[in-house]
């Protein structure tokens, strides 16, 4: 137990210093990056709390690919600093307002902890015994609420094509690979036999040479 | 201090040195056989060019890879005036650890002690994907803090082609665990001592192993893993005739030869990968009496090695592929494949089940 509560203070603390320095980091490829080693610590509290699938998805998705190309787009973005701080006093107050809703609800929290001190035990073992923690998942996503992921799947799948709609346009006079003509290319259809009299063209319209 | 204290500490510690200690021999073995697959590769791209390769430092140019390193660690580090210098030096570093990172769950062999891995998670398969994954953020980080611009186009194609990969990659992967029903690597092995082969009545052998029914997701396992290893033909990210050398323009010495490490250490990853899920990872081609008696790691490494032989010969070989092609491979080709063979790959399971 001693070695798991060093790791949980150990991935605690780095994930909240390293949350504080995402808003505290003046150029946004360090936000960032910094934003990356926060989803490794929480991560890692994951994994202490026996969610080890839960951990790698996390790491897969969200590091592997959301944070990829988070980064892909602020690299390319060219933030004006000077711009930014003059918004700042202007937005602050919805900020707060954000800001003050989140740490309402994490006192609720902490207030609920304390008054049915039963409910952290159930919220901390959700795995059912004898099974791995991808099965229980697994049980829970694809045999009990079905539907309801499928449904989420359809949603998903129509914002897809909703943003591939509104992108996707195809210029005029670009010339396009297809793959398919280039293989079905063959004699038949590439070589044309031109009978060419002395001193013509094998073009038929081009001037005859002299 | 009480005793059960001292009991504690003594089991903490006792874990603590054999984990370091197999962390160790792991890291030391796995660095001499890179260096090794490294002269390998250069000797199997120059014989397919009808040249000899390097054959001056040591027997048949053996040390090689040495020369190179001494060489590397000697030189001056060089950070270009406008670079990021943090971002600059964390981006080899984060290349080498991640790549190095992925062996902790890579198992070599199973006898009576058990299995030989330093960690026997039962995520060990997402596992490797997500640290395979995290490979891409040298690339980025190291493109952008180069502050150069053919740097930067290097990363960001890399970010584009690795991710794109990844995605097909992790579907040939699930095939393979539909096959077994399990996460765990080890356990990916041992379901391939019976299968096509023995379904068939031959004694255990090659037959078994998912090659056999999944011939045409190992293919695609194949190139994929060169696209997400970044190596040709498609090394796009430093293709030297358009962007002199991608992502590495900046670098010198040490830090280059991390960078160079790294990408050598994942390319022997996924060829180890590839031993486990879809040529039997330690199992012998046949299981009779002379083969089977060889130490199940020598299997291991000689599948590694053809792997890697494998890779080189698609580096000599295959001219490489131009942008957009190898996007569209990735998406149009490998992703509607890869979806296809999952859906039957479980339906003919269910189907298995139900009969």
């Amino acid at each position: 137990m001693a070695l798991t509560a060093i790791f949980f203070y150990l991935f605690a603390t780095l994930a909240l210093a390293s949350g504080a320095m995402v808003i505290v980091a003046k150029n946004p490829v360090h936000a960032v990056l910094f934003l990356i080693l926060t989803f490794f610590n929480a991560a890692g509290l994951f994994i202490l709390l026996g969610a080890e699938f839960l951990a790698m998805l996390l790491i897969i998705v969200y590091v592997g690919a959301v944070a990829v190309l988070f980064l892909f787009v602020v690299m390319m973005l060219d933030v004006d600093f000077a711009e930014l701080r003059a918004g700042f006093i202007k937005n602050a107050p919805v900020g707060l307002l954000v800001g003050g809703v989140v740490l309402a609800e994490l006192v609720l929290l902490v207030v609920a902890r304390v008054a049915a001190p039963a409910t952290p035990a159930t919220i901390a073992a959700p795995i059912p015994q004898g099974t791995t923690n991808t099965e229980a998942l697994g049980q829970i996503l694809y045999t009990k609420y079905v539907y309801f992921f499928q449904g989420a799947g359809l949603v998903l799948l129509v914002a897809m094509v909703g943003a591939i709609v509104l992108t996707l346009r195809h210029k005029e006079g670009v010339k396009r690979q297809s793959i398919a003509d280039q293989v079905a290319r063959g004699p038949a259809t590439a070589v044309k036999m031109v009978k060419v009299a002395s001193g013509a063209s094998a073009i038929p319209d081009a001037p005859a040479k002299r | 201090m009480s005793s059960e204290t001292i009991t504690m500490l003594w089991e903490y510690g006792l874990w603590l040195a054999v984990t370091v200690g197999l962390s160790l021999l792991v890291l030391v073995g796995l660095l001499l056989c890179v260096a090794f697959l490294l002269l390998m590769d250069r000797k199997v791209w120059a014989a397919v060019q009808m040249r000899r390769g390097p054959n001056v430092v040591g027997p048949f140019g053996l040390l090689q890879s040495f020369a190179d390193l001494l060489k590397f660690v000697l030189k001056e580090a060089v950070i270009p005036a406008g670079a990021d210098k943090g971002v600059f030096l964390l981006a080899p570093l984060a290349t080498a650890t991640c790549a190095l990172a992925a062996w902790a769950v890579i198992p070599m062999n199973k006898d009576g002690w058990g299995t030989w891995v330093i960690s026997d998670l039962n995520v060990g398969v997402l596992y490797l994907l997500a640290i395979s994954s995290l490979g891409v953020y040298g690339v980025i980080m190291g493109g952008w803090a180069s502050n150069s611009k053919y740097p930067f186009m290097g990363s960001l194609r890399s970010a584009a082609q690795m991710i794109s990969y990844e995605v097909s990659l992790g579907f040939v992967v699930i095939t393979v665990l539909l096959l077994v029903g399990s996460l765990n690597l080890a356990t990916v092995v041992t379901a391939q001592t019976h299968g096509v082969g023995t379904w068939l009545g031959l004694p255990a052998s090659a037959l078994d192993w998912h090659w056999v029914p999944l011939l045409p997701m190992f293919v695609v396992f194949f190139i994929s893993s060169l696209a997400e290893t970044n190596r040709p033909p498609f090394d796009l990210v430093e293709a030297e005739s358009e962007l002199v050398a991608g992502f590495m323009v900046e670098y010198s010495s040490t830090p280059y030869l991390l960078f160079m490490l790294g990408e050598y250490v994942a390319i022997t990853t996924m060829c180890a990968l590839a031993t486990i899920l879809f040529l039997g990872g330690w199992l012998p081609p046949l299981d009779i009496w002379p083969l089977n008696a060889v130490p199940g790691i020598f299997w291991f490494a000689a599948k590694v090695v053809f792997m890697f032989f494998m890779f080189a010969m698609a580096k000599a070989m295959v001219p490489r592929y131009r942008y957009d092609q190898l996007m569209r491979l990735g998406w149009k080709v490998f992703l509607p494949l890869s979806l296809v063979m999952v859906v039957a790959v479980a339906g003919v399971l269910q189907y298995l089940r139900s009969v």
